[in-house]
Formats: C-alpha cells, structure tokens, sequence
C-alpha cells in the first residue's frame, strides 16, 4: 500500500509542477482583493480560525505530501491555536464533495493536498468565493482571487544533491534517472546536474554526468534497468526524479552496492531495506502548508497567486537521515542552502538557464 | 414402556416439529441391548429425523431420551459420541483423497508427545479393529479407490474407534450391491455377537426379514408399534408401514411390441480416463415394450445411458431414435426426438435442488410457450401445472409448489422426477435405477407407471441394479457385463441363477 | 416467543439484526479508542443525510456501488463468483471516456452511445472470463483478478496516451458535455436557472453543489430489471439452473457452457454500464492515472453480500453502504478522531452486517430457551405435557 501511494505522490507531483513552473516564471499575480483580505480581517478580529485540508487518495496516512500537510496543520493548532481537521479521499469523485464539505464547515481556509485535486479545487473556488483554498501542486488556473495555488522548486535540493552526489563519486560519474520528459522533471535535471558542476568547480573534480529518462513514472523494471546500464557505464551515485520507476534504481542501487540519493521524502526511512540511499532532496510541503496558511490568514500574503516555494521558505531541503553521509559533506550541503537563500547561487531550472550557468562558472 | 437398563435406546413421546409441519409426533423407540433393531417407514416418514434426534443433530421439542435406563442429554453430535452412539450416514462423509486410517483417525487423533500425529500408533490401532472384527479394509488405501462397500465399512470402523456400542445405520443398502448386502448383514450379526447394538433405518423389507430382530414402524410421523421380526411377514410389514395393503408383485398384461423406437449398433463409449466402458453394443427397444437390463454397476450402465443423451462421445457406433441417428449431437437435440430420461443419480443430473419444486417440475420443458410467453415464465402456469402432478403422483407434503426441492424426502423428489419425465409423454423412457432409495409403495406406484407408459405405446428402456425388479417390470432383459449385452431373455424364460451368472462373467447355460 | 423466532428467521430482519449488531460492535471499538459513539454515530449520520446536498451526495456515491452490487448479485445467483467486478467497472469508464471524447452527437443519441460503449467494454471483460470458464473450465476468480489488472493498466495506458491525455495533468481528456447525465445540467448554470434556483435554496444547494444525475434511476431500474431477469423469466430460470446445478442442466438440453458466458456477460455489462454511468454523471467526467484500484467493484461485493445476493435488495444496501463511506469521512472532520478509528468502524460495520445467519443464531438461541422451559415440564413426570395454550 505504502509503495502505491508514494508511487502516484510521486508521479503527480512531478506532473503538475511543471505548470506551477511556468506561472512562477511569469511572477506570482499581485492582485489583491477584498476577498482574499477577509481572511486575514478575520484573523485580526480576533474570530476563531479554522483549517481543513482534503486528502487526495492516498489517505493521510501516505507517509508522504498528505502525512506533511497534516504534521503542518497539527503544528499550527499547538503553534497558533487555531483549529484544524482533514477530510480523507478515497476515490477521485469524493474531491469535490470532500471540499464542499469542508466549506459548509465554515472554515477560514482549505487546502486541497495534490495535484489530482487541482480541478476540482478550481470548480468549488469558482463556487465559493467567501471561502480562501489552497492547493499543494495545484494551480489557480481561472484567476480566482480564493485560491492559492503552492508549488515548489525542485531544482533547489536537486542542486544541493547534485553536489552531495559528485563529493560522494570516486569512480568521476554521477547518474540520473527521469520519469517522463518534462519541464518539471527537467528542473530536478537541470538543478542536479548545476549542483555537480558546482562541485567539480569548488573541489576542482572532472565528475561527469549521464542522464537518461524512464518513459515511465511507474514501471520499477524499466528504473531498475536503466540504473544497472548506467552502474554498469560507472555511475557510482544515482539520483532519480521518476517515481515508482526510481523505486527500482533505489533497488537496483542497492543490489550493486552503489550510492543512491532519495527524492521528495526521505527515501531512506521510506525504505530501510536499501542501506545505500545516502540522502533524499525533499520538498517541505509541512513548511509550505505553515508559511502559506500564515500569511494568508494574518494578511501577509493575498489570495489568487500561484506560488513557487523554496529554500528561501525553507519549502525545500535534505533529508533528516545522513548518517551515510560524511559530516563535512552534509554541512556544506546545508551551507549550499543559505548560498541560495541569500540569493548567491540562483539554481538553473530550464535548460537555457543551465547552459548560461555553467558558462559562468 | 418402562425405564428400563435392558434397552441400549429408549426414546419416549419424541415430537419435532419444522415450523407448521410435525415431522414427529409422540414417537415411541425402545431398542433392547445386543439386537438389530430396523425402523421401517415410507419416504418422508420421519426415520432419518428420529434417528438425527438420537444423534444430536436436531433437538426434539417434547420428549426424553434413555440410555441403559438413564435419561441422558443429547445436545450435539459429540454428546453422542460420548455416549457411545455412532452413525453412518446414508450419504459417506468420507475425504475422498485420505486413506482409510487418516479417515478413521480424523477427528480423534493419536498424537504423540507435543501434539504430533502418531500415524504408526493409529495405524496400529486401526489394523486392531480391522482385525477384531474381520473386515476386509486395507488401512492404507485411498477411499476414492475402494469401492462403495469398503466405504461403509471404513465408516462403521470410524463409529467403532470413537467407542460406539450403539451403531445407527442409515439405510446402509441402498448404494450397494447384493453381494455387498450379503456381507454387510454378516457384518451387522458379528458386530451384535460381540456386544454391540444396532439400529438400521430402511424400506427394504427383505433386508428387514434377513437382518433385524425387532422392527419398528413410522408412518408419517406416528408411530405404530413394534414387531417382532421372526413372528410376522414382508406383506404384514409392508400394509403397517403403507396403511393398506401392497401387492410385492408386479401385475401387468403381455405386452405388444411394435416398431423399433431405439436402435442401437456397436456402440464403444470410452469414460474420461480413456478406458472403453461399453464395447460395441447392439440394443433395440420397441415401442410398447419394457426393455430391462440387469447388471451390477460398473459395467457400462452409466456410460451407456450418457451416450444416449449425448453428454459424452460415442468413439463408435450409432443410436437410432425412430430411424434418426441422435449420437454426439446435444442433450436438447435428444430431448427433442421425445426422449425422456430418469436420472440414476437425483441429486446430480434430474434436480436442481436449491429451486423451488415448481420450478424442477418444468426443467427441460420451460422453454415451451406453454409456460410462458416470449421469455418471460408465467409462474402461475408453473404452478398449476405442478399441482397436477403432485396430485396425481401423490407427492408429499402436498402444497410444495413452492417449496425448495431440497426440503422434499428423497422419496418425494424421485416421484417428482418420474412425474416430470412423464408428463411429457415420451416416445422412449429411459429409466435408470427409478426405484433406488423408494419404499416399497412407492416402488409399486413407480412400476405402475412404468408399465402405463408402456400400455401407451412407448418403449421403455430400465436400467437396474436390481435384478428382481428387471425381472418383475420387463418384457425383455438383456445382461450387460462389461460393455457388452452378453444375453437377451424374453420375461419368464431365465431364472435368476442364470443371470447371476452372466452378470458376473459367466456363461451362460 | 415463537413469533419472535419466526421473525428473527426472516431475511428481513437479518440485514436489520447485522447492521445493529455491527453498530453496536462499533460503538464497543469506538468507546475503547476514547470517542464518544453516539456523538460519531451523529455525526455520520449528519454526515450523510443532515442537509439536501448531503443526501445527494449519498445517492449519487450510492449509484455505482449499486449497480456493481447488482452485478456481483446477478452473477453470484447463477453460481458464478464475478470478482472482476472492479475490472469490468474500470473498463466501462475507459470506453466511455474513448467515445465521449472522440464522439460529439446531439444528446439524446449521444448519452446513450457513451453509456452503451461502457456496457460492451464491462460486457466484453466479463464474457472473456465467462469463455474461459466455459470453455476451459478456469475458475472465473483467477481469471477475473488477473482481468482487473488488466481493466487497471489499460486505463493507465489510456490516460497517458498522446490521443487523450490532457496536458499537465493526471486525467485523460473529459468526454463532450453533449454526453453528461447530470439533471437540468445545463438548465442550472444558465441566467434563468441560476435566478430560478436562488429562490429555492435547497433545491440550488443540490443542483449547483452536487454532480446530481440520473445514474441512480438507471441503476435502480437495472436493479429491477436483473430481479426480474432472474425470477421471471426463461433466461434467469436457465442461468440459476446452471448456477445451482450444471450437472442437472445439462442433462435437461441446457447449454452450460452458453449460460455461463451469458451470465457473465450481463454481469461484466452492468458493472461496465456503472463505469459509463460515472464518467456522464460526476465530475471530472474522465478516467484519471489509477495508483491502486478504486474499489467500485470490491464495494459492490459488500453491497451484494449485506443484500443477501438480493438484486433489490441492493438498493438500501448500497444506500446504507454509501452513507458509510461518505458520513464516515464526517466522524473524522466533526469528532477528530484518526480515520482509522472511521475506517475500523466502517469495517466492523460491514463485516458483521456480511456474516450471514446472525439472525437465525439468535432465533435458535430463543428456541433452545423456550425448549429447555419445555425440557423441564416433560422430564418431570416423563411424559410429555401438552402444549402450552397459545
């Protein structure tokens, strides 16, 4: 079960950033309404505060996107006070109903975990418009001044993995595996591949890169394929962006006794039988929920925006399990993360930008 | 009667009832120690309720039970175990794939230390028992290897090993050959020299005559006293268990053969392994004749009668019915040619017993316009036209249209197949083992038909394993052994020793 | 006493007695983990029934459970074990969505163009297995699992195929709005609808906020029709025939073998009529990327089970069914009890409410206690006393 849904957390994910990249590219919409400031006048006034969030199918309990969302909202309840409930889906058609229900709850807000939901978001936003929502991975798509759409920057922790992998290679060749080609997959590319040349340059390394794509966000065979091909050419570290077919180059990884690197959660407690994954670059979607609720309710942040989060919001990171990693490797992966806070490293997400970012290394 | 330790079993004022129906009332049992005791009754007469009573499976609702003067408490099958109180059903409830000592054993296992099975000890014992008593059982033998006999008596030995001293025998000859009667009743006299008790459900009124020292007769639901075997006679039995009197020959006129209705020239049928279970046979059977033929079982009786009906292949040969070859085309195509078959096996091929009785009645016929227009079925028409057949074939309880099929006695449900069959007036009436399981008044009413039909002018083809009744009902008997129909008699001119023999491989004189 | 018992042996009164005994059982789990059971009984109640929009919703989830619960029935009463439910359903909603999306005729010919590609998909599903059992006698339940996988990979496939994958999303194209089946669809969001509605808010609560559609007439009616099929006609008396006894059959001129690719097929064609049903009924109106099996058809089999294998009786067994799963998500936004505690309530629910012969357990405790009241009158002058005047 848990596999199955990691397996479309995934996939779904890696799917629908890759509209949120092209919004993010044409700047958040900085429309304010008074809609959208109802809910921070409600919180200045002092009335009770209400979150509920829908799960998508995989329950709340996914280990992944809707476990974090709920570990988000819970520490706004001890935080902030404030109420907080979900509402589990079990089948694609309980989306709609699942959030209309959370509406006739009177809630301040609602999130809407995933981007399956994304339509169905939109349609009861379109609905609702005394109501503020906000979907992780969905996208406002009709300008709707009550719904946030939250996406991340998956480049980010893919550069800060890129130079975790090229530290980690003694044999000079790093791999990556996608699912399918995409701008949102290419963003993990691009960044993962920016962060190797990051390190080649800083630790005067020559590691080279091989990146190959899936055709498959599901089949394990084909990952687990690839990844020996690509162990066989010499790659000793391995990074994946393909969801369940990166499942089986975590396997395949593990078989060969070469390194892995995780994404989107920390694959190595997701799967304690692989003992190879040195890291995971993960998207913070409990940080993402906390920052985005905040602002919205106390009027920092207006409604109608489709946002792009990341280690500036510390929406993005590393995973907790490093005790595979060596100290000084994992601290200066840290450090990588405030360079691109402070905005010293801007991390390439489209090929263009990747291609002006090595020439200016 | 009194309490009293000299019986083994007393059942005193035993009444049950099924919702509305009275299936017992007030039943009176009292089984003296060291004899076999028979309880006689009709189909559906409440035998095997009385006797499942005694066993724990039903519970009376008024009415005490008594063992060797002691009222005793039969709550579940394992109270009577306890009791000493064992039962061989009518139908085996043997694993088809064990061996005889793993089904003895099962339930009651020696285990050694730590609960692991003692196959050796178990066998030992079993061998001890075989011995004892003298059976003719190879422990080790799977039971879908051994024949039906040596089934039943696997099951006695099971009731044996659990320490039954009251043995409750469900009409044990019904599923077997009359040597393997022979036998049993020489099992049955052994078990009672050594101590042991046994009452025998049956309608067999011969076996009653060889076996029992007392009977006791049920007629439905009432008892009506018991008899001292050796003072009274077959017909005295048979009138107290009918309520009236019952002629035990068969009466009927010569018969007038006319054309040829079933045609059958080397016919080779093999059975699912391969193996020829009739070899190049030759049979006709003419319209207004009974056609009879003897046999024990296994000697290509099933396979024929299949091949008839084109459930299997006929490797060669052909079946002519009026001149039409009917071989290897499909049941329906059969049934259409005015074929009507009664089933040697109810409960497999001639009822569909979770339906309703109405519904049984029509099987083969419910496509006809007669029951319903287009594809709806008029359920009404079902059931007027059943309770006709219930009327006229007595089958009880009457009212049943609507009851299941499987709550009917298994009397009742044979009725209501012959009825069916019958009723649509067949140009060739196979009838295979029609008697198998009745009492003795139904027999009577089922060779009546028989005859009637042939009276009408159909041929009728009667397969049995029975040789008294091919003898009594047919115009002419063939001997089937092995495939083959070894001899042909017109009635009256063959005795029984003749056939005998030639059943079992002999020549004939 | 006795009338009581009778009752108790009622089939009635089994699925009552089960769904009581399942609450109560529940209210133990409940109670145990901390919450407070009539508080989450309320609450999914409220859940499910408390506002118009609400019992709509329940009546619409209620729809394809129904008719998959009919065909599990249907099925199962001619002794054949149609697991592949789910599959079937899967398939249903793929073929619509193929000829929803390529197909744009006016409505009247066009809903029932959409709905009728469902039925042969789940059809064809369905007689597949039915043949394979026929004709060389593969248990339907092998076949059928390995024909959900199957139904499941195929939707996958479709939705991530260039012709109907819709870009940057997990879902394939939505069929044509000429193929939907909600009621007064476009009426309601036209100007004059939309002024009609405000002045009848429950019946605007309903129809704006609820995919409301005529699936669940349709599934009614198909309830009917198999109960009729079954009972009242050649068809049915052949099919259960074949069910209970192929032997028998057989041996009556029935062809088994056409009987039982026939009862699979209308089976595999009610399950696929419920995926069509789906995909012109609720929103989004297409398949979406499957990560585990959506349970339509296993659902169904729990509707069919509490109905006793009932066609009709899967009508308040979906009903009750669907209320369970959409009340129950309530319990948890209501009480905040993990929706674990909701799912094992939910379970409980159903596992007793399936186990057959709780009522006639009970009907057989009466009668041992009114036997052993007569027992005693009996042995204590060992004859048996007359029956007690009634």
């Amino acid at each position: 079960m848990a596999m199955g849904s990691i397996t479309r957390r995934s996939l779904l994910g890696m799917m629908g950033v890759s509209a949120l990249s092209l919004a993010a590219c044409g700047g958040g919409s900085s429309e304010g309404s008074s809609d959208a400031a109802s809910a921070g006048a409600a919180a200045a006034a002092g009335e009770s505060v209400k979150i509920e969030m829908i799960t998508d199918t995989g329950g709340v309990n996914d280990q992944s996107f809707n476990q974090l969302a709920w570990a988000g909202l819970q520490k706004l309840q001890e935080d902030e006070g404030w109420e907080v409930s979900y509402l589990e889906s079990k089948q694609d058609s309980d989306y709609m109903t699942n959030l209309d229900k959370a509406v006739d709850d009177e809630c301040t807000l609602v999130w809407g975990i995933g981007f399956a939901m994304s339509e169905a978001i939109n349609t009861v936003a379109d609905q609702n418009p005394d109501v503020q929502f906000a979907s992780i991975e969905g996208t406002n798509e009709n300008d709707a001044e009550n719904l946030t759409g939250v996406g991340f920057k998956s480049e980010e922790p893919s550069f800060v993995v890129g130079y975790i992998a090229a530290c980690m290679s003694e044999k000079g060749k790093v791999g990556f595996i996608g699912g399918m080609e995409s701008e949102t997959i290419q963003a993990f590319e691009n960044g993962y591949y920016a962060g190797v040349e990051y390190a080649n340059k800083k630790k005067g390394k020559s590691v080279t890169y091989q990146g190959q794509y899936a055709e498959s966000f599901t089949d394990a065979a084909k990952g687990k394929s690839i990844a020996q091909k690509m162990i066989k050419d010499g790659c000793d570290v391995m990074f994946h962006a393909a969801g369940g077919a990166g499942v089986g180059m975590l396997e395949a990884c593990n078989d060969a006794k070469v390194y892995s690197i995780g994404v989107d959660q920390d694959q190595a407690a997701l799967f304690p039988d692989y003992d190879t994954i040195i890291t995971s670059a993960l998207k913070r979607v409990d940080n993402a929920v906390i920052t985005v609720s905040k602002g919205l309710i106390d009027g920092s942040m207006t409604g109608g925006q489709n946002m792009t989060l990341g280690a500036a919001e510390d929406a993005v990171g590393l995973a907790e399990t490093h005790d595979k990693l060596p100290d000084d490797v994992y601290q200066e992966a840290l450090a990588l993360f405030d360079d691109i806070k402070s905005g010293d490293i801007v991390v390439p997400a489209t090929k263009a930008d990747l291609e002006e970012y090595i020439k200016s290394l | 009667m009194e309490v009293s330790p000299q019986y083994a079993v007393q059942m005193h004022g035993i009444t049950k009832r099924f919702g509305a129906f009275t299936a017992l009332d007030e039943v009176d049992l009292d089984v003296r120690k060291q004899t076999v005791h028979a309880i006689l009754g009709e189909n559906g007469a409440g035998k095997t309720t009385l006797m499942n009573i005694l066993y724990g499976l039903y519970q009376a609702d008024e009415g005490g039970i008594f063992m060797n003067g002691q009222q005793v408490n039969i709550a579940n099958p394992n109270d009577a175990i306890q009791l000493g109180i064992g039962m061989v059903h009518q139908h085996f409830m043997l694993i088809e794939n064990f061996t005889v000592t793993e089904n003895i054993i099962l339930g009651d296992e020696v285990c050694g230390a730590a609960g692991v099975l003692d196959m050796r000890k178990a066998r030992e014992e079993v061998m001890a028992l075989v011995n004892e008593y003298g059976f003719d059982v190879d422990p080790d033998a799977r039971i879908e290897d051994i024949t039906v006999g040596m089934q039943q008596r696997v099951e006695i030995l099971k009731a044996l090993y659990r320490g039954a001293e009251v043995l409750i025998l469900d009409e044990p000859t019904a599923v077997l050959t009359p040597q393997e009667i022979d036998k049993l009743i020489e099992i049955m006299h052994d078990l009672i020299s050594k101590g042991k008790t046994i009452i025998i459900i049956t309608h067999k009124l011969r076996e009653i005559m060889q076996s029992a020292d007392e009977c006791s007769i049920i007629r439905r639901g009432v008892y009506m006293g018991t008899v001292d075997v050796k003072q009274s006679s077959e017909t005295e039995l048979a009138s107290k268990m009918v309520g009236r009197n019952v002629n035990l020959t068969v009466e009927k006129t010569p018969a007038h053969p006319e054309d040829v209705m079933l045609s059958i020239r080397g016919l080779t049928v093999k059975d699912e392994r391969g193996i020829e279970q009739v070899r190049n046979l030759d049979l006709d059977v003419h319209a207004g004749e009974i056609v009879g033929i003897a046999g024990i079982d296994g000697n290509g009786q099933q396979e024929l009668v299949d091949a008839i009906c084109s459930l299997v292949k006929a490797t060669s040969g052909t079946i002519c019915i009026a001149g039409q070859e009917i071989q290897n085309t499909n049941p329906r195509n059969v049934l259409n040619h005015s074929v009507a078959v009664i089933p040697s096996d109810r409960h497999r091929w001639g009822l569909v017993l979770p339906m309703m009785v109405e519904e049984n009645t029509v099987l083969e016929r419910h496509g006809e316009d007669l029951f319903g227009k287009g594809i709806m079925l008029d359920y009404d028409k079902l059931h007027d036209f059943t309770s006709k057949l219930i009327e006229r074939y007595d089958i009880r309880p009457a009212g049943c249209e609507e009851e299941r099929m499987s709550g009917l006695s298994g009397g009742n449900q044979q009725k209501a197949i012959i009825a069916r069959q019958v009723s649509y007036v067949p140009d060739l009436l196979i009838a295979f083992q029609p008697t198998r399981g009745l009492d003795v008044g139904a027999i009577e009413a089922v060779h009546k038909t028989l005859i009637g039909e042939r009276d009408r002018g159909a041929a009728i083809l009667l397969i049995s394993f029975e040789l008294d009744e091919v003898m009594d009902v047919s115009d002419t008997i063939a001997v089937i052994y092995h495939g083959q129909i070894v001899g042909t008699f017109a009635q009256g001119t063959v005795d029984e020793n003749q056939l005998g023999l030639l059943m079992a491989g002999g020549e004939a004189q | 006493m006795k009338q009581f018992e009778k009752f108790l042996r009622s089939r009635f009164a089994a699925a009552l007695l089960a769904v009581l005994v399942g609450f109560i059982v529940s209210a133990i789990v409940l109670a145990i983990a901390g919450y407070n059971p009539i508080q989450a009984f309320a609450a999914l109640f409220k859940g499910a029934f408390g506002r118009p929009k609400y019992v709509a919703n329940t009546i619409i989830k209620a729809t394809p459970i129904l008719l998959t619960g009919v065909s599990v029935a249907f099925a199962f009463k001619t002794g054949l074990f149609n697991i592949g439910a789910e599959g079937q359903y899967i398939v249903g909603t793929v073929l619509a969505t193929i000829v929803g999306v390529k197909l744009n005729l006016p409505m009247p010919v066009q809903i029932p163009v959409v709905l009728l590609s469902g039925i042969v998909g789940g059809a064809a599903l369905g007689s597949f297995v039915g043949w394979l059992k026929a004709k060389f006698g593969i248990h339907e339940v092998i076949t059928s699992i390995m024909c959900n996988w199957i139904a499941f990979y195929l939707c996958n496939y479709v939705v991530m195929s260039d012709t109907f994958h819709k870009p940057n999303s997990s879902s394939a194209l939505a069929v044509n709005p000429s193929s939907y089946t909600m009621i007064l669809g476009t009426w309601k969001k036209s100007a004059a609808g939309k002024e009609f509605l405000a002045g009848v808010p429950w019946l605007r609560e309903v129809l704006l906020k609820t995919d409301l559609n005529a699936g669940f007439i349709i599934a009614i009616i198909v309830a009917i029709l198999a109960s009729i099929v079954l009972t009242r006609t050649k068809l049915g008396y052949e099919l259960r025939a074949v069910g209970f006894n192929r032997d028998a059959a057989r041996f009556s001129g029935i062809s088994v073998e056409r009987n039982i690719v026939l009862s699979m097929l209308i089976s595999g064609g009610i399950c696929g009529l419920a995926g069509a049903l789906s995909i012109t009924g609720t929103s989004p109106h297409t398949i979406t990327l499957l990560a585990a099996m959506e349970s339509y058809g296993f659902n169904g089999m729990s509707v069919a089970f509490i109905a006793a294998c009932s066609p009709l009786g899967c009508i308040p067994s979906s009903i009750l069914f669907s209320a369970l799963i959409y009340g129950g998500m309530s319990v948890q936004q209501v009480m905040g009890a993990p929706s674990d505690i909701i799912n094992i309530m939910i379970g409980t629910i159903v596992f007793v409410t399936a186990l057959p012969g709780i009522a006639p357990l009970l009907a057989d405790m009466v009668a041992k206690k009114r036997r052993a009241e007569e027992n005693v009158r009996v042995s204590k002058d060992g004859t048996p006393l007359p029956e007690k005047e009634a």
